[in-house]
């Protein structure tokens, strides 16, 4: 079954909050090699100026993948997640993530083609404050491969 | 792995003076920051896949990578994308001041259970902005001798 075209443009309400605490980050930060202690001790953190400890920057991922799932979960879309090859990755970030922050990412199926027997899809996820505040764009391309 | 529970002691110890920035007018195009190499295992997927919710199997099963036509086991790609960036970030003092940063997935790294696997990082300053004090940084990523990542850009803010 081939991707779904009729989804380009299309725009899915925000996701529900996502917490971000200093025990996701550590772990995340460790998981990555990151040594910078900005991510582990708020007292670091604090004299750099930031509310608490901040993510590294690929962090954003953890997020934007779970607001992709709405997409490539959904049948309507056609995407067989199993020929599903990560192309491209894109973080604009507009401040640091931050321990304590409470986000929603609001998912943009910004271009939908069929490149080479190869379906592409770029997503957009806009990640901000439950109070509006803008934070992080995580553009993805995914790659799914066409049949053999 | 790293497995240290409480005492951050491999981390950089935290001092009293906030540790400083690198300033932009110390920066010139062409610079090369210091390379790096990142050595991958099976351990290592499996403590980013719990780390980043992607517990893609093809990341930790080798006869699932296999049944996909995968050579082996493949480090995820955001994986590679994050342990690179620390070259910046170290480079900055900061991991805060990296503002932009896109790349292309171009090749898998292969994760073989025994030796696993290691990604030379390296990077250059391609531009430099005076008015907003940014340095744009190029990366190069290789395993096996061949690019794992492609127009690997990280914006950064110097002070």
């Amino acid at each position: 079954m081939p991707v779904n075209a009729d989804f380009q443009g299309r725009v899915y309400p925000p996701t529900e909050t996502y917490r971000v605490s200093a025990a996701k980050i550590r772990e995340f930060a460790e998981a990555v090699g990151s040594a910078d202690p900005v991510h582990v001790d708020a007292e670091v953190a604090r004299s750099r100026g930031y509310a608490d400890v901040i993510a590294p920057p690929t962090f954003a991922v953890l997020i934007a993948q779970q607001c992709d799932g709405q997409l490539i979960r959904d049948p309507e879309a056609g995407i067989d997640f199993s020929r599903v090859v990560h192309g491209e990755q894109r973080f604009v970030h507009h401040r640091p993530l931050t321990a304590g922050d409470a986000v929603v990412g609001t998912l943009h199926v910004d271009t939908v083609r069929e490149a080479g027997g190869h379906a592409m899809v770029t997503t957009r996820t806009e990640l901000a404050t439950e109070a509006g505040e803008a934070v992080c764009t995580a553009t993805s391309t995914i790659v799914i491969r066409g049949g053999e | 792995m790293s497995t240290q529970p409480s005492t951050p002691s491999t981390l950089s110890t935290p001092s009293a003076a906030p540790a400083a920035v690198r300033t932009f007018s110390e920066v010139s195009v062409g610079d090369a920051l210091p390379a790096m190499t990142v050595h991958v295992d099976r351990a290592r997927l499996v403590q980013y896949a719990g780390a980043s919710l992607d517990r893609n199997r093809i990341h930790w099963d080798e006869p699932f990578a296999k049944a996909v036509g995968l050579p082996d086991v493949i480090a995820h790609g955001m994986f590679t994308m994050g342990s690179a960036v620390t070259l910046v970030t170290a480079w900055v003092g900061d991991a805060g001041r990296v503002v932009e940063y896109g790349v292309r997935f171009t090749r898998p790294v292969v994760v073989p259970y025994d030796a696993g696997a290691d990604i030379e990082v390296s990077g250059v300053v391609k531009s430099t902005d005076p008015e907003t004090k940014r340095v744009t940084v190029e990366l190069t990523a290789t395993a096996a001798g061949e690019k794992v990542l492609g127009r690997a850009l990280a914006v950064a803010v110097l002070d």
